[in-house]
């Protein structure tokens, strides 16, 4: 496969002609740590839009850079038209949804939702009626004269939240907000507001660490890794066709199948499938739910090895199984659960499985 | 846990500390407040309101008070238009330069009282400094006697000396307010100077009041500065109490004063103290 690295955003998720934020060849410094190197991407109109990473990838950066907490050594952000980066915090038409929620402590919660609309001199019987607007969206009426200490960390998320809804931005910012919230709650939240982005059709930049998290709720994940964009796609394409093998490794669980190409063929240890790569070393992704126990009589086309349980982890309905193949390659399989795996089992998977992957360079 | 001789042993000296040298001296004061003298100087162990009476009567008393009460009440608010902006700026601009601009904040302090003061009446006086660089450049002909031995040259000497004890607990509510609040702020739309009035400010609250009180109640009782600079004009109560112990050997009525100052010292400090609980959110 041609390597295409130096094209940041991957074909097949082209925006509409006119995105709402276009960010160009962003870079980012402090002292002799390059945070972001060379981000360029687009956020279309009402989209949500997950920036994915580590810590320490840069993707709080990004954010703070495009709420104008810090300021970018080059590059530009542009919003309809115009520079934002040139604009202070306060000028720019975009709010944010602090990890730690940052509500006022001297205010009560309707205090804090208004905050935004009374500094910006909106007359008193409009704030109250958009103040009230914004706590029943976020079912927080019955606390809007509660001090933020009094109320609970999800509520105050939803205060959070609703303070910054209040004044139509046309961009949200979410800084890991759901990371402080216990499982639970946290999943809770994830539908809540993806349902209530849907509702308001603001576009909404969600930075996360937690790739479960991306999956369920963008309609494109941007992983970031070391600073530079690693891939932006659809939560399924980004899945299903990894362009890097950081990024197959990152979302979900795969297999790294470290090949020898010759002749059209993919060699690593005993399997052999049909690749449309140069000869030479290949890399593959394939996913544990791409294997599966073969039948008696397989497909012509389906590649198929034998190999002997190593391990097996309950999962419920699935479980998944450590394979140790001839030449010692250990393959993880994710199979429907059943009771006994013994001895040798026969497997086998699609060669259209296996997909090529670019390496991911070691970087310092 | 820990034993109970461990416990005694950690609890009594400070306490027998407390007892031996504030309170025992205390209750004696407080017994004098009601004793009197007798015209040949003995102090009569007699208990009479006559001292409590005498402070209420003789206009004296109420009005160097009143002079006291000025002066501190200047004393606080200069030291507060001083203290919070720089703290202010220590705290959100100093940067690199925090540590430095701390240090030169606390190491007035570590200068004697008596020095600074002294210091004021080399710059204030007719052949001072000040008065002497005014006629040199011929901005005056003669030396503004105002400068020295009057209520100015003690508001203004009790302004330097107590501005860093204002600063400190400004200083110290400002670092504590977190600064994704000023983002949060920011991020709404409020421009610098609405943050500042919106958030800043009502959160330092509490260290202004600290400051406020320490610069006030500092001031009140302080009788050096109205002695090295105050000339007549600038008694405070503090001057009159000390010269009642002295001079006039009259400790009943020096005692009774004296009680009345912690009375009213005493429900400033309780104001203060549910005010900053008020105004303080953690």
């Amino acid at each position: 496969m041609a390597s295409t690295a130096s094209e940041p955003v991957s074909p097949g998720t082209a925006l509409s002609a006119n995105p709402l934020l276009v960010i160009r060849n962003l870079a980012k410094s402090f002292g002799k740590n390059a945070v972001l190197r060379d981000i360029s991407l687009e956020i279309a109109e009402g989209e949500f839009l997950t920036v994915l990473g580590e810590s320490g990838s840069g993707k709080t950066t990004l954010l703070r850079i495009i709420a104008g907490f810090e300021s970018a050594d080059s590059g530009e952000i542009v919003m309809e038209g115009q520079r934002l980066d040139m604009l202070p915090p306060y000028k720019r038409q975009v709010n944010t949804v602090f990890q730690h929620y940052a509500l006022f402590p001297h205010l009560t919660v309707a205090e804090n939702v208004g905050y935004g609309l009374r500094v910006a001199k909106v007359p008193a019987a409009e704030v109250t009626s958009r103040v009230e607007n914004a706590l029943s969206m976020v079912k927080m009426v019955a606390f809007a004269r509660s001090k933020p200490a009094k109320i609970s960390g999800g509520q105050q998320q939803r205060v959070a939240l609703a303070r910054a809804l209040v004044n139509r931005p046309r961009l949200l910012l979410l800084d890991e907000p759901l990371s402080a919230l216990d499982a639970n709650l946290r999943r809770q939240m994830q539908v809540e507001l993806k349902s209530l982005q849907r509702e308001v059709g603001i576009s909404f930049v969600f930075v996360t660490h937690d790739q479960e998290e991306a999956m369920v709720m963008s309609d494109r994940i941007a992983l970031l890794r070391m600073g530079e964009l690693e891939q932006i796609a659809s939560p399924r394409e980004i899945y299903s066709r990894p362009t890097t093998a950081y990024t197959a490794q990152f979302i979900g669980h795969t297999n790294l199948l470290r090949a020898e190409v010759n002749n059209g063929m993919a060699h690593c240890g005993p399997l052999a499938w049909a690749a449309s790569l140069p000869d030479g070393p290949g890399l593959f992704s394939l996913r544990p739910e791409s294997i599966r126990p073969a039948p008696v009589i397989g497909e012509a086309s389906a590649v198929r090895f034998s190999g002997q349980i190593r391990g097996q982890a309950f999962h419920g309905a699935t479980e998944l199984l450590q394979i140790e193949c001839a030449g010692g390659l250990v393959l993880s399989v994710r199979a429907a659960s059943r009771a006994n795996w013994e001895g040798e089992v026969v497997f086998e998977f699609d060669p259209a499985e296996a997909i090529p992957v670019r390496e991911s360079p070691a970087r310092n | 846990m820990f034993s109970r001789a461990y416990r005694a042993a950690v609890t009594v000296p400070p306490l027998v500390w407390v007892a031996v040298f504030l309170l025992v001296p205390y209750a004696l004061l407080f017994c004098y407040s009601f004793w009197s003298v007798s015209p040949a100087q003995l102090i009569v162990h007699s208990w009479t309101f006559d001292n409590y009476k005498e402070l209420m009567q003789k206009d004296v008393y109420l009005a160097t008070l009143f002079r006291s009460a000025w002066i501190a009440a200047r004393v606080m608010v200069f030291s507060l238009l001083l203290g919070y902006p720089l703290a202010y700026y220590l705290s959100f601009y100093a940067g690199k330069r925090k540590d430095l601009l701390y240090q030169l904040v606390i190491i007035p302090l570590w200068v004697s009282y008596l020095v600074r003061a002294y210091a004021w009446k080399t710059i204030l006086g007719s052949d001072g400094v000040l008065n002497t660089s005014l006629q040199y450049l011929h901005m005056t002909r003669h030396p503004l006697e105002f400068l020295l031995y009057s209520p100015f040259a003690v508001v203004l000497t009790l302004t330097h000396i107590y501005t860093p004890f204002t600063l400190l607990p400004i200083y110290a509510s400002l670092e504590h307010i977190p600064r994704n609040l000023v983002e949060a702020s920011h991020d709404l739309g409020a421009s610098p100077l609405q943050t500042f009035w919106r958030v800043i400010f009502p959160l330092s609250i509490p260290g202004v009041l600290a400051g406020a009180t320490f610069a006030f109640v500092l001031s009140l009782g302080d009788f050096l500065a109205p002695m090295l600079l105050g000339g007549p004009s600038g008694i405070m109560i503090s001057n009159i109490v000390v010269t009642l112990f002295g001079a006039a050997y009259n400790w009943p009525l020096g005692a009774a004063i004296s009680f009345c100052m912690l009375g009213l010292v005493l429900g400033l400090l309780f104001l203060s103290e549910n005010l900053e609980k008020k105004w303080s959110f953690r």
